[in-house]
């Protein structure tokens, strides 16, 4: 449905994207994964017709996105990052304008937005600024729906929206996927990558892994350790002296370390007593998607 | 496209009405500036200080300083009778214009000096012609045969002005910054908000041709615009007296063909800059100050130097006061204003021109 192949995209002497190439297949819902400046609005813009790559192509639905933007963005819904819908105008007013843009009608395609409108429906008459973090994204979601499209590009839809909500608007586009939309979907939370049909990690412009959350984690081969100590900081760079240290990362009030070859905990641990480090422990750990993407080369 | 054209208009109508503090300046500002420049900042100069330091003490100047007395321009300062006191009183600004009447005054040739305050050299000017004009008037009462003609040389017949109302220059001036403002900078404004908060990128993705977003998002600012030019209109003709020679339907659409001039500007601006307080610097530098300083609204443009001249003939303000003038005072047709409309006429089309080619489909 979308393919992306060796895009690069640079903004003067700043490397926005560097040879990026995905495939993401029809009705499925694809996370990109990555920090701020990973390059995810770039890509999102070059495929939602916003923006010309300096190199390579994209097909959306078979169409060249620079030669066929026309025809693509009537069968795209994009929501940008920034909150784009019109703060003076009430919720009712919003969804009726940009149905009406689309040529469509709010009761043609209530069906699709029933399950997300319901909520917003109570605050129809209220002005979009005046609704919470969540409630905007959702009546922004409904915007971007209201024209049936096929494909589905969310700019860091649940930055800076509450966990409830995260929670709540990932169902709705879990439920979406019965309705046959594909959708990109761009996150910097990892935990996010989960939700995710498939997943693609991005840094500095480039992508890193694609593939399930599952299929990811399993790859990742090193041993990995939970490492805590009084002093987080000092015993992180102790680590990084350590002989069979690979990577090791603040995670929270731990360390997570992976090795070049499987050790015992109680290696680890003696090396760092040794070092006259108090209140050590050391256990080993599962790896989650965010070791994945910090731990990747 | 016409459902979606009304429902733009529609949206951008409801940005207008529900932003309640802009929506009062925009329209209480013409009245406002209307009421200022009529009551408060006037041209006109009455009441002005003035001495006569008579030399000659006979009939003739005593004759010659009643009629100064009795204009209602100036009023004299009885205590003023020294070249000293003369000149304290000038230091002290009580005294603005001076006549010094030399001995022997009565037989021609005559030879007056007039002393003014120049540190406002608008006024001083102003009061020498009033001056020259009274004691022009003097002779005229006075002389007969040769020596009136060769004394009264000049006599300015003020046309259209008679008595050089400065109402009649600043209705078509305040109309003309109105215009400019309401048209090009309100809209450059109303543009780049778009840009500035993203919806433009949704814009740009929905169907709509470009062509209609910029329409859809400038009709109503022409109709705020119209608005306000009724209300100058009205204001200038019912309480200040200017004349409304000509006719109505050529004014208001020469008004539409400035606006038109103003919205193509406005849009061009919108084109090249991408926030809100930029577009308004950029409007109020690039458009607002050479509207209101090289128009010839306040400043005679007869009287700039000639490199300012030339560039005042870039303002498109200029030549609507040209025919606002032409039509109100002149009672001019078509005929009289056909050149100056043919300028802003091409200037719309270039700027337009120049927009569609900088509106880009995409994002920067």
């Amino acid at each position: 449905m979308i393919t992306a192949q060796n895009l690069s995209k640079a903004y003067g002497k700043t490397t926005a994207l560097q040879e990026v190439s995905l495939t993401i297949q029809a009705g499925e819902l694809f996370g990109l994964i990555g920090p701020d400046g990973a390059g995810k609005t770039t890509l999102l813009r070059i495929l939602g017709t916003l923006l010309l790559p300096d190199a390579g192509t994209a097909f959306l639905d078979g169409k060249p996105v620079v030669e066929s933007y026309r025809a693509i963005r009537r069968a795209i819904g994009y929501m940008p990052g920034t909150f784009s819908l019109y703060q003076d105008l009430t919720v009712e007013e919003n969804l009726h304008f940009f149905a009406t843009i689309f040529g469509t009608s709010i009761a043609e395609n209530y069906e699709l937005i029933r399950d997300i409108y319901v909520q917003l429906e109570p605050f129809k008459n209220r002005r979009a600024g005046q609704l919470s973090g969540g409630m905007k994204q959702k009546l922004a979601l409904c915007c971007a729906l209201i024209h049936r499209p096929r494909i589905l590009l969310l700019d860091e839809p649940t930055t800076g929206v509450d966990p409830v909500s995260r929670e709540e608007f990932w169902a709705m586009l879990q439920r979406l996927k019965s309705h046959g939309i594909t959708m990109l979907v761009s996150t910097p939370y990892m935990d996010e990558a989960s939700l995710c049909d498939r997943v693609a990690l991005m840094r500095d412009g480039q992508v890193l892994s694609t593939g399930s959350p599952q299929s990811l984690i399993e790859a990742f081969d090193r041993p990995l350790l939970a490492v805590q100590a009084d002093d987080t900081y000092r015993m992180l760079t102790d680590l990084r002296q350590f002989e069979s240290t690979y990577s090791a990362f603040a995670f929270g009030h731990a360390v997570h370390l992976s090795l070049k070859a499987p050790v015992w905990p109680e290696l680890v641990q003696s090396y760092l007593l040794n070092l006259k480090h108090t209140g050590v422990s050391v256990t080993p750990i599962a790896p989650s998607i965010e070791d994945v993407f910090i731990h990747a080369e | 496209m016409i459902k979606p054209l009304l429902v733009f208009i529609r949206k951008e109508a409801f940005h207008i009405l529900r932003d309640r503090r802009t929506l009062i300046i925009l329209l209480g500002m013409p009245a406002v500036l209307v009421l200022l420049f009529g009551f408060a900042i006037s041209n006109e100069i009455r009441e002005a200080g003035f001495a006569v330091l008579d030399q000659a003490r006979n009939e003739p100047s005593r004759q010659l300083t009643d009629r100064f007395r009795a204009s209602p321009y100036f009023t004299m300062q009885e205590g003023v009778q020294t070249q000293a006191a003369m000149e304290a009183a000038f230091r002290k600004g009580s005294l603005k214009l001076a006549l010094v009447i030399p001995p022997g005054y009565g037989e021609p040739p005559v030879s007056l000096q007039l002393v003014t305050d120049a540190t406002d050299p608008n006024t001083a000017t102003t009061l020498s012609n009033y001056a020259s004009a009274i004691i022009r008037q003097e002779w005229a009462g006075r002389a007969t045969g040769q020596q009136a003609s060769a004394l009264v040389e000049v006599k300015p017949l003020m046309l259209y002005n008679r008595e050089l109302k400065s109402v009649f220059l600043f209705v078509p001036g305040v109309m003309t910054v109105i215009l400019m403002l309401v048209s090009a900078m309100m809209t450059s404004i109303a543009i780049t908000r778009e840009k500035e908060l993203g919806t433009m990128e949704v814009l740009l993705v929905s169907p709509l041709p470009p062509a209609l977003i910029i329409v859809g998002k400038v009709i109503p600012y022409i109709l705020l615009a119209l608005a306000n030019t009724g209300v100058i209109l009205w204001l200038g003709t019912a309480v200040f007296d200017m004349p409304m020679r000509g006719s109505y339907l050529l004014l208001w659409a020469s008004a539409l063909l400035f606006v038109g001039t103003a919205l193509s500007l406005g849009i061009l601006i919108s084109t090249r800059t991408s926030s809100q307080q930029v577009a308004m610097l950029f409007s109020l530098m690039v458009l607002m100050l050479p509207t209101i300083l090289l128009s010839g609204f306040i400043f005679p443009i007869a009287s700039m130097p000639l490199p300012l001249q030339v560039i005042s003939n870039a303002i498109p303000a200029k030549w609507f006061i040209i025919i606002l003038k032409d039509i109100m005072l002149k009672g001019g047709g078509l005929s009289l204003i056909w050149q100056e409309s043919l300028i802003l006429l091409g200037m719309t089309t270039f700027f337009i021109a120049l927009s569609v080619r900088s509106f880009k489909t995409r994002l920067a």
